[in-house]
Protein backbone atom coordinates (compact mmCIF):
# COMPACT_ATOMS: atom_id res chain seq x y z
CA UNK A 1 0.00 0.00 0.00
CA UNK A 2 1.44 3.50 -1.20
CA UNK A 3 1.50 6.20 1.32
CA UNK A 4 -0.16 8.96 -0.78
CA UNK A 5 -1.57 11.74 -0.23
CA UNK A 6 -5.60 9.93 -0.92
CA UNK A 7 -4.45 6.84 1.31
CA UNK A 8 -3.52 9.39 4.45
CA UNK A 9 -6.07 11.57 3.72
CA UNK A 10 -8.99 9.87 1.98
CA UNK A 11 -11.61 12.61 3.11
CA UNK A 12 -9.27 15.50 2.09
CA UNK A 13 -7.65 17.42 4.76
CA UNK A 14 -9.14 21.64 4.63
CA UNK A 15 -12.24 20.74 6.66
CA UNK A 16 -10.12 19.54 9.10
CA UNK A 17 -7.65 22.20 9.27
CA UNK A 18 -10.40 24.98 9.29
CA UNK A 19 -11.81 22.89 11.95
CA UNK A 20 -8.94 23.58 14.08
CA UNK A 21 -7.69 26.49 13.34
CA UNK A 22 -10.82 27.69 14.54
CA UNK A 23 -10.88 26.04 17.61
CA UNK A 24 -7.61 27.41 18.36
CA UNK A 25 -8.96 31.02 17.28
CA UNK A 26 -11.64 30.24 19.83
CA UNK A 27 -9.30 28.81 22.32
CA UNK A 28 -7.10 32.56 21.89
CA UNK A 29 -9.67 34.70 22.17
CA UNK A 30 -11.00 33.09 25.76
CA UNK A 31 -7.02 33.21 26.72
CA UNK A 32 -6.19 36.80 25.22
CA UNK A 33 -9.49 38.18 27.19
CA UNK A 34 -9.15 36.13 30.14
CA UNK A 35 -5.77 34.46 30.79
CA UNK A 36 -7.94 31.46 31.17
CA UNK A 37 -6.42 28.14 29.03
CA UNK A 38 -9.90 26.57 28.75
CA UNK A 39 -10.44 22.99 28.60
CA UNK A 40 -13.87 20.97 27.92
CA UNK A 41 -13.46 18.23 30.93
CA UNK A 42 -13.23 20.43 34.02
CA UNK A 43 -17.19 21.23 32.88
CA UNK A 44 -17.59 17.42 34.14
CA UNK A 45 -16.29 17.93 38.05
CA UNK A 46 -17.22 21.45 38.19
CA UNK A 47 -20.80 21.01 37.08
CA UNK A 48 -20.81 18.08 39.67
CA UNK A 49 -20.46 20.81 42.69
CA UNK A 50 -23.97 21.65 41.48
CA UNK A 51 -25.47 18.34 43.18
CA UNK A 52 -22.57 16.61 45.35
CA UNK A 53 -21.71 17.95 48.42
CA UNK A 54 -18.91 16.27 48.60
CA UNK A 55 -15.78 18.45 49.56
CA UNK A 56 -13.74 16.97 46.06
CA UNK A 57 -16.30 18.79 44.06
CA UNK A 58 -16.64 21.83 45.98
CA UNK A 59 -13.15 23.33 45.98
CA UNK A 60 -12.95 26.25 45.12
CA UNK A 61 -11.37 26.53 41.49
CA UNK A 62 -14.60 24.14 40.70
CA UNK A 63 -17.60 26.23 41.93
CA UNK A 64 -15.82 29.62 40.91
CA UNK A 65 -15.72 28.07 37.64
CA UNK A 66 -18.66 26.57 37.27
CA UNK A 67 -21.25 29.52 35.61
CA UNK A 68 -18.55 30.17 33.25
CA UNK A 69 -18.20 26.08 32.14
CA UNK A 70 -21.80 26.02 31.84
CA UNK A 71 -21.76 29.25 29.45
CA UNK A 72 -18.65 27.99 27.67
CA UNK A 73 -20.00 24.20 27.40
CA UNK A 74 -23.53 25.72 25.86
CA UNK A 75 -21.97 27.99 22.92
CA UNK A 76 -20.12 24.83 21.90
CA UNK A 77 -23.34 22.86 21.57
CA UNK A 78 -25.21 25.73 20.03
CA UNK A 79 -22.11 26.45 17.75
CA UNK A 80 -22.21 23.01 16.54
CA UNK A 81 -25.59 22.94 15.85
CA UNK A 82 -26.46 26.42 14.22
CA UNK A 83 -23.33 25.68 11.54
CA UNK A 84 -24.97 22.46 10.93
CA UNK A 85 -28.74 24.51 10.84
CA UNK A 86 -27.06 27.28 8.08
CA UNK A 87 -24.63 25.11 6.37
CA UNK A 88 -27.36 22.63 5.05
CA UNK A 89 -25.00 19.53 6.42
CA UNK A 90 -26.36 16.75 7.22
CA UNK A 91 -27.85 16.08 10.97
CA UNK A 92 -26.13 13.20 12.31
CA UNK A 93 -26.93 9.88 14.32
CA UNK A 94 -23.70 8.09 15.11
CA UNK A 95 -24.37 4.26 14.18
CA UNK A 96 -21.47 3.52 17.21
CA UNK A 97 -23.89 1.62 20.13
CA UNK A 98 -25.12 3.19 22.93
CA UNK A 99 -23.15 0.51 25.29
CA UNK A 100 -19.92 1.55 23.45
CA UNK A 101 -20.37 5.14 24.05
CA UNK A 102 -21.76 4.58 27.88
CA UNK A 103 -18.63 2.65 28.95
CA UNK A 104 -15.90 4.55 26.85
CA UNK A 105 -18.05 7.44 28.41
CA UNK A 106 -17.16 5.83 31.92
CA UNK A 107 -13.23 5.59 31.46
CA UNK A 108 -13.25 9.19 29.40
CA UNK A 109 -14.59 10.36 32.49
CA UNK A 110 -12.37 9.20 34.82
CA UNK A 111 -8.81 9.31 33.12
CA UNK A 112 -9.49 13.08 31.77
CA UNK A 113 -9.74 13.89 35.51
CA UNK A 114 -7.21 12.04 37.31
CA UNK A 115 -4.95 12.31 34.22
CA UNK A 116 -5.34 16.43 34.42
CA UNK A 117 -6.97 17.24 30.76
CA UNK A 118 -8.30 15.62 27.72
CA UNK A 119 -8.12 16.72 23.77
CA UNK A 120 -8.19 20.51 25.01
CA UNK A 121 -6.92 21.10 28.04
CA UNK A 122 -3.82 18.88 27.45
CA UNK A 123 -4.13 18.66 23.56
CA UNK A 124 -4.05 22.20 22.61
CA UNK A 125 -3.26 24.23 25.26
CA UNK A 126 -0.92 22.16 27.08
CA UNK A 127 0.69 20.82 24.19
CA UNK A 128 0.86 24.71 22.68
CA UNK A 129 2.50 25.27 26.10
CA UNK A 130 4.88 22.96 25.35
CA UNK A 131 4.22 21.42 28.76
CA UNK A 132 6.09 18.51 29.89
CA UNK A 133 2.96 16.35 31.41
CA UNK A 134 0.65 17.37 28.59
CA UNK A 135 3.22 16.14 25.65
CA UNK A 136 3.35 12.82 27.60
CA UNK A 137 -0.43 12.98 28.58
CA UNK A 138 -1.26 13.34 25.05
CA UNK A 139 1.68 11.00 23.69
CA UNK A 140 -0.28 8.12 25.95
CA UNK A 141 -3.74 8.58 25.25
CA UNK A 142 -3.54 8.83 21.51
CA UNK A 143 -1.14 5.87 21.29
CA UNK A 144 -3.46 3.81 23.61
CA UNK A 145 -6.76 5.02 22.02
CA UNK A 146 -5.03 3.65 18.46
CA UNK A 147 -4.23 -0.07 19.85
CA UNK A 148 -7.22 -0.22 21.78
CA UNK A 149 -9.02 0.60 18.65
CA UNK A 150 -7.29 -1.72 16.62
CA UNK A 151 -8.18 -4.22 19.54
CA UNK A 152 -11.62 -3.76 18.18
CA UNK A 153 -11.57 -3.51 14.98
CA UNK A 154 -9.62 -7.28 14.77
CA UNK A 155 -12.76 -8.36 17.42
CA UNK A 156 -15.28 -7.15 14.85
CA UNK A 157 -16.96 -4.85 17.24
CA UNK A 158 -18.57 -2.61 14.30
CA UNK A 159 -19.83 -0.16 14.46
CA UNK B 1 -10.01 43.85 41.99
CA UNK B 2 -10.93 46.94 41.63
CA UNK B 3 -11.92 47.33 37.74
CA UNK B 4 -13.94 50.38 37.25
CA UNK B 5 -15.68 47.98 34.51
CA UNK B 6 -16.74 44.60 36.88
CA UNK B 7 -19.97 43.80 37.45
CA UNK B 8 -21.45 43.18 40.82
CA UNK B 9 -20.38 40.09 40.86
CA UNK B 10 -16.65 40.82 40.06
CA UNK B 11 -16.43 40.29 36.52
CA UNK B 12 -16.16 42.61 34.23
CA UNK B 13 -19.46 42.81 31.75
CA UNK B 14 -17.78 41.09 28.85
CA UNK B 15 -16.41 38.35 30.60
CA UNK B 16 -19.63 36.04 29.78
CA UNK B 17 -19.81 37.21 26.67
CA UNK B 18 -16.73 36.28 25.28
CA UNK B 19 -16.68 32.85 26.91
CA UNK B 20 -19.84 32.21 24.98
CA UNK B 21 -19.07 33.37 21.65
CA UNK B 22 -15.77 31.49 22.26
CA UNK B 23 -18.25 28.17 22.86
CA UNK B 24 -19.75 29.02 19.42
CA UNK B 25 -16.60 29.49 17.64
CA UNK B 26 -15.15 26.24 19.56
CA UNK B 27 -18.39 24.23 18.59
CA UNK B 28 -18.15 25.32 15.22
CA UNK B 29 -14.67 24.34 14.60
CA UNK B 30 -15.87 21.01 15.89
CA UNK B 31 -18.71 20.87 13.51
CA UNK B 32 -16.82 21.75 10.39
CA UNK B 33 -13.46 19.93 11.05
CA UNK B 34 -15.97 16.67 12.18
CA UNK B 35 -14.76 15.67 14.97
CA UNK B 36 -18.23 15.70 16.68
CA UNK B 37 -19.14 12.60 14.58
CA UNK B 38 -17.51 9.09 16.54
CA UNK B 39 -16.99 7.41 13.25
CA UNK B 40 -14.25 10.31 12.41
CA UNK B 41 -12.48 9.88 15.36
CA UNK B 42 -12.35 6.08 14.92
CA UNK B 43 -11.39 5.97 11.28
CA UNK B 44 -8.54 8.21 12.81
CA UNK B 45 -7.43 5.70 15.58
CA UNK B 46 -8.04 2.87 13.21
CA UNK B 47 -5.40 3.95 10.48
CA UNK B 48 -8.27 5.05 7.78
CA UNK B 49 -7.84 8.68 7.64
CA UNK B 50 -5.21 10.43 9.16
CA UNK B 51 -6.45 13.91 8.95
CA UNK B 52 -7.73 14.78 12.82
CA UNK B 53 -4.17 15.54 13.15
CA UNK B 54 -4.82 18.74 11.53
CA UNK B 55 -7.05 19.31 13.88
CA UNK B 56 -5.43 18.97 17.12
CA UNK B 57 -2.36 20.09 15.73
CA UNK B 58 -3.92 23.02 13.65
CA UNK B 59 -5.57 24.49 16.81
CA UNK B 60 -2.34 23.87 18.87
CA UNK B 61 -0.23 25.53 16.15
CA UNK B 62 -2.50 28.81 16.92
CA UNK B 63 -2.67 28.50 20.12
CA UNK B 64 0.90 27.87 21.33
CA UNK B 65 2.81 31.12 20.00
CA UNK B 66 -0.21 33.35 21.27
CA UNK B 67 -0.13 31.82 24.88
CA UNK B 68 3.98 32.12 24.75
CA UNK B 69 3.82 35.87 23.64
CA UNK B 70 1.46 36.92 25.59
CA UNK B 71 3.00 35.15 29.16
CA UNK B 72 6.68 36.60 27.85
CA UNK B 73 4.70 40.32 27.62
CA UNK B 74 4.18 39.75 31.33
CA UNK B 75 0.86 41.62 31.14
CA UNK B 76 -2.51 40.64 32.32
CA UNK B 77 -5.49 39.64 30.92
CA UNK B 78 -8.13 42.55 30.90
CA UNK B 79 -11.09 41.19 31.81
CA UNK B 80 -9.60 39.16 34.62
CA UNK B 81 -6.61 40.78 35.35
CA UNK B 82 -5.03 37.42 35.20
CA UNK B 83 -1.11 37.39 34.42
CA UNK B 84 -0.77 35.09 31.77
CA UNK B 85 0.91 32.32 32.05
CA UNK B 86 1.43 28.73 30.55
CA UNK B 87 -1.02 26.06 30.95
CA UNK B 88 1.48 23.63 32.52
CA UNK B 89 0.31 20.86 34.94
CA UNK B 90 2.98 19.14 37.64
CA UNK B 91 3.63 15.60 35.96
CA UNK B 92 2.96 13.13 37.85
CA UNK B 93 1.85 9.36 37.78
CA UNK B 94 -1.30 10.27 37.40
CA UNK B 95 -0.98 12.08 34.12
CA UNK B 96 0.30 8.36 32.58
CA UNK B 97 -2.62 6.43 34.23
CA UNK B 98 -5.18 9.46 33.37
CA UNK B 99 -3.45 8.98 29.92
CA UNK B 100 -4.34 5.61 29.50
CA UNK B 101 -8.08 5.53 30.82
CA UNK B 102 -8.67 8.01 28.84
CA UNK B 103 -7.13 6.57 25.71
CA UNK B 104 -9.10 3.43 26.17
CA UNK B 105 -12.15 4.76 26.87
CA UNK B 106 -11.41 7.07 23.14
CA UNK B 107 -10.11 3.87 21.82
CA UNK B 108 -14.00 2.13 22.52
CA UNK B 109 -15.85 5.19 21.69
CA UNK B 110 -14.44 7.42 20.00
CA UNK B 111 -15.48 10.68 22.05
CA UNK B 112 -13.95 12.93 23.99
CA UNK B 113 -15.32 15.88 26.15
CA UNK B 114 -15.90 18.92 23.85
CA UNK B 115 -16.34 16.56 20.99
CA UNK B 116 -18.89 15.08 22.54
CA UNK B 117 -20.62 18.48 23.52
CA UNK B 118 -20.78 19.59 19.88
CA UNK B 119 -22.16 16.34 19.15
CA UNK B 120 -25.41 17.23 20.84
CA UNK B 121 -25.48 20.08 18.34
CA UNK B 122 -25.19 18.09 15.53
CA UNK B 123 -28.24 15.83 16.60
CA UNK B 124 -26.07 13.13 17.63
CA UNK B 125 -28.64 12.06 20.67
CA UNK B 126 -27.38 8.52 21.33
CA UNK B 127 -23.90 10.84 22.36
CA UNK B 128 -26.02 11.80 25.40
CA UNK B 129 -25.59 8.17 26.32
CA UNK B 130 -21.91 9.21 26.04
CA UNK B 131 -21.57 12.33 28.11
CA UNK B 132 -23.81 10.47 31.22
CA UNK B 133 -21.17 7.76 31.05
CA UNK B 134 -18.82 10.56 31.17
CA UNK B 135 -20.56 12.50 34.47
CA UNK B 136 -20.50 9.18 36.14
CA UNK B 137 -16.98 8.52 35.06
CA UNK B 138 -15.96 11.79 36.95
CA UNK B 139 -18.29 11.30 39.71
CA UNK B 140 -16.72 7.24 40.54
CA UNK B 141 -13.19 8.76 40.36
CA UNK B 142 -14.00 11.48 42.93
CA UNK B 143 -15.07 8.90 45.76
CA UNK B 144 -12.60 6.69 44.56
CA UNK B 145 -10.19 8.50 45.16
CA UNK B 146 -11.49 10.26 48.43
CA UNK B 147 -11.89 6.44 50.05
CA UNK B 148 -8.01 5.87 48.91
CA UNK B 149 -7.09 8.65 50.21
CA UNK B 150 -8.89 7.73 53.73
Amino acid sequence: MALDFATLFPNGVLHYLVGGLLIGLATVAIYLGTGIAAGASTFLESTLSYVSDRDRFQQFRFVQSRGWRLVFTAGIVLGAAAYTALSGDDWFVTEVSTTRLFVGGVLVGVGTRVGKGCTSGHGICGVGSLSDASLLNVATFVLVAAGTAHVLLAMGVSP
Amino acid sequence: MSDPGAGADGRHPLFMPLIFVGGLVFGVGLAVSRMARPEVVLDFLQFEDFGLLFVMGGAALVAGPVFHLATRSGKRAPLTDRVYDLRRKTLDSNVLLGGVVFGVGWGISGICPGAAYASVGIGNWPILAGIAGMFVGAYGQGVARDLLRD
